[in-house]
């Protein structure tokens, strides 16, 4: 237990309530802590802005949520009927409605982006893999809350979309049918689902949620930030203990967090008062008919933010199996013949391989889809420990580096694309290289990242006064 | 200003993910109608009149009619029968089971059909100003009626009355890309029978529905776009202070 302090005599009464609150609850400890004595570089430019942003729009989605729920009715009767009441009879229902369908979409857009500076700054690398952990079970949860918050609206695509996502997990050998129902809770998305899912919307997932949220900010600030360099600012620090190129979190990224708010926040409105739909992207105009499990709409198409995996998921086809197969079989070739293992590292390549491959012909493509489109998100965990680079920020990696990234982007917005458009021919092969290359970008990244010229890493940050 | 921004709002719906009806390319709505107040609410009264027997709008209340400027009265004694009570949404008597066997589908609910229908190639309200205009008659239909923009539609032609029986005349065209085929294509209307509005008249009247149909289908838009051009004003000056904030803490910092 701390010690027990008394306020100097002549403190002014606010001082005194402080120390009694200090006394028992460390307050001012905290504050300084996370505010201001927490020093971040000062470098840090507008790829930072999005850490805080997402936090903004988790705020925005829980306060309009609570008033959503207010209103709202778990009822495969009743809820359609009751968004629309929202919509139109509660007052101000409309822009909370707006506020929480745009907010979602806001939500993954600051997240990819946010996820995307981790990318490449190396903000995930030693000692911030746990940062990046509990981000990536964050961007788990978020996907977990915006699928089954979908649902709620119990429209045309709240019901096919939610039938589509749930009927694969019924591909899973052996239990698939009885996880489908699990899930269902019926043999059908039906009325029980509806419930389940909105007890999952609104209490478990956000809780898990809110818990990641604590756990990634504390790690972060016991860690401290990253910077544009990549530079680890406790290195070098001042005759008081503090980081030569650091700063107080508060006032000065308080201020700089703000301005990046207000500009966020003049976006998000063009979008709630002035294009609430978002072009059909926001709210699927297909939504805006009351499900309807007898008629199959003719195009299912999955919200925008989750179409680069469902992309992957329609690419794993039986060709794309059979790729699968021999790219393994080149791979232990390899392996074996320059890998430079003894023999019983060498035989039990073969087996694994030849396992992996018999596996892959046994379960169904549709089985194997599911996975692929689930190690998706998986794989992403193990970055921290996949990047080999000497570097941790791009600014010092190989220029050929940027290139790579350039390519993995590229095509995660090609599969983004492709999986809002109908499946064709052409649209298939292309995910499917995408797929491979998505895939490669990770797994083959222990061997790239560290090849290349490395340009010297400087020992200060690179900071210009304003 | 207001018209513009009506206008604008409108046509956001134009990029779009999915697709409506049977690629017949749709004529633009006249947006301009959405700031028209004479425009809405004779688009009421076509709705009530000709649209509410069949279809409902269970999310729309009567009064709610009071936004296009019509008094409580008004609406009592023109649009209401005489059972519904002004607050009551637009419930209609026609059980859906009965609807089905005399259509063969269930007439649906008009409260968001505006909403709804939007997509690749146009807006919903341009959809349903093309649909409503491109009736004719085809007698190999089970209703008498067929329709361009909704091949094979199960609704008859309510508002045949207005326009008149039309045949539509197609011709029998070379494909341009594959000379040994040949396709069906479109090419005329040919007025059977005329009704009572000639087809400037008719062209307006369907606009005024559509615009009631496109208000119907989120009443507060206009007053969406309205508070959000003063909440852009106050981000706007928002932006500049907390802009220049920033930027007197960080002056110092070297």
């Amino acid at each position: 237990m701390a010690e027990f302090k008394q306020s100097p005599a002549g403190a002014s009464v606010a001082e005194q309530a402080m120390t009694w609150v200090d006394n028992r609850f460390p307050a001012t400890k905290m504050y300084k802590e996370h505010m201001s004595e927490y020093y971040a570089p000062k470098a840090q430019n507008f790829w930072y802005f999005f850490g805080s942003l997402a936090l903004l729009v988790l705020v925005i989605q829980i306060v309009t949520g609570i008033f959503l729920v207010m209103h709202y009715k778990p009822d495969a009767n009743l809820a359609f009927a009751s968004v629309e009441y929202i919509m139109r009879d509660v007052p101000g229902g409309w822009i909370i409605r707006y506020m929480h369908s745009t907010g979602a979409s806001a939500f993954f857009i600051v997240i990819y982006l946010h996820m995307f500076r981790g990318l490449l700054y190396g903000s995930y690398r030693k000692p911030r893999e746990l940062v990046w952990v509990f981000g990536c079970g964050i961007f788990l949860c978020l996907m977990a809350e915006a699928f089954m918050g979908y649902l709620l609206p119990w429209g045309q695509m709240s019901y096919w979309g939610a039938q589509v996502i749930v009927n694969l997990f019924a591909a899973v050998p052996f239990i698939g049918p009885d996880l489908a129902l699990l899930i269902r809770g019926d043999y059908v998305v039906g009325d029980a689902t509806l419930n389940r899912f909105f007890s999952f919307h609104v209490i478990a997932v956000p809780l898990v949620l809110l818990g990641l949220v604590a756990a990634h900010i504390i790690a972060l600030h016991e860690v401290g930030s990253n910077n544009p360099d990549g530079v680890e600012i406790k290195a070098k620090k001042d005759a008081k203990g503090h980081p030569l190129d650091g700063i107080p979190f508060h006032p000065y990224y308080t201020v700089h967090d703000i301005y990046a708010v207000s500009i966020f926040l003049l976006l998000f409105s063009l979008v709630v008062f002035f294009a609430p739909e978002g072009g059909g992207y926001f709210l699927e105009y297909n939504n805006f008919i009351e499900a309807n499990p007898l008629k199959t709409p003719a195009h299912i198409a999955p919200v925008w933010y989750f179409t680069p995996y469902y992309s992957m998921l329609r690419a794993t086809n039986d060709l794309m199996i059979n790729v699968l197969s021999v790219l393994l079989a080149v791979g232990a070739v390899l392996g074996i013949v320059r890998g430079g293992f003894g023999t019983m590292g060498k035989v039990a390549l073969a087996v694994g391989a030849l396992v992996a491959v018999a596996l892959l012909k046994t379960f169904d493509a549709k089985f194997w889809g599911v996975v692929v489109m689930g190690g998706a998100v998986v794989i992403m965990f193990f970055l921290p420990w996949l990047d080999r680079s000497p570097a941790k920020s791009i600014r010092y990696r190989p220029d050929w580096h940027k290139y790579v990234y350039a390519v993995f982007v590229f095509f995660f917005l090609v599969l983004g694309y492709l999986g809002v458009q109908p499946p064709s021919d052409i649209g298939n092969y292309v995910s499917q290289i995408g797929t491979l290359l998505y895939f490669g970008f990770f797994l083959l990244m222990p061997w790239w990242s560290r090849l290349g010229t490395f340009k010297p890493v400087p020992e200060r940050v690179t900071f210009a006064a304003h | 200003m207001k018209k513009l921004l009506l206008a604008l709002l409108v046509s956001f719906g134009c990029v779009s993910a999915g697709a409506a009806g049977g690629g017949y390319p749709l004529d633009k709505f006249p947006v301009e109608k959405m700031s028209d107040i004479a425009a809405l609410q004779n688009g009421a009264k076509v709705f009530v009149n000709y649209c509410l027997n069949c279809h409902s709008a269970a999310y729309m209340r009567y009064n709610r009619m009071q936004d296009i400027g019509l008094t409580e009265a008004q609406i009592k004694s023109n649009l209401l029968f005489a059972s519904d009570k002004v607050g009551d949404t637009m419930k209609i008597s026609l059980d859906a089971k009965a609807a089905k066997d005399y259509f063969g589908a269930q007439p649906p609910d008009l409260s968001v059909i505006a909403r709804s229908r939007a997509g690749s190639l146009g807006t919903g309200a341009d959809y349903l100003y093309t649909y409503l205009r491109t009736y004719y008659r085809d007698e190999t239909k089970a209703t008498g009626w067929n329709n361009l923009a909704f091949p094979d539609v199960a609704m008859p032609h309510a508002l045949w009355e207005l326009q008149g029986q039309r045949a539509a005349v197609f011709v029998e065209e070379k494909d341009a890309n594959n000379p040994a085929k040949t396709v069906h294509r479109f090419d005329r209307f040919e007025q059977l029978t005329p009704g009572k509005l000639n087809e400037q008249q008719y062209k307006e009247t369907v606009g005024d529905l559509v615009a009631y149909l496109q208000w119907m289908g989120e009443p507060s838009q206009g007053k969406r776009v309205q508070i959000g051009v003063w909440v852009l004003l106050f981000l706007g000056v928002l932006v500049i202070f907390t802009w220049r904030l920033n930027a007197a803490y960080w002056k110092d910092v070297k």
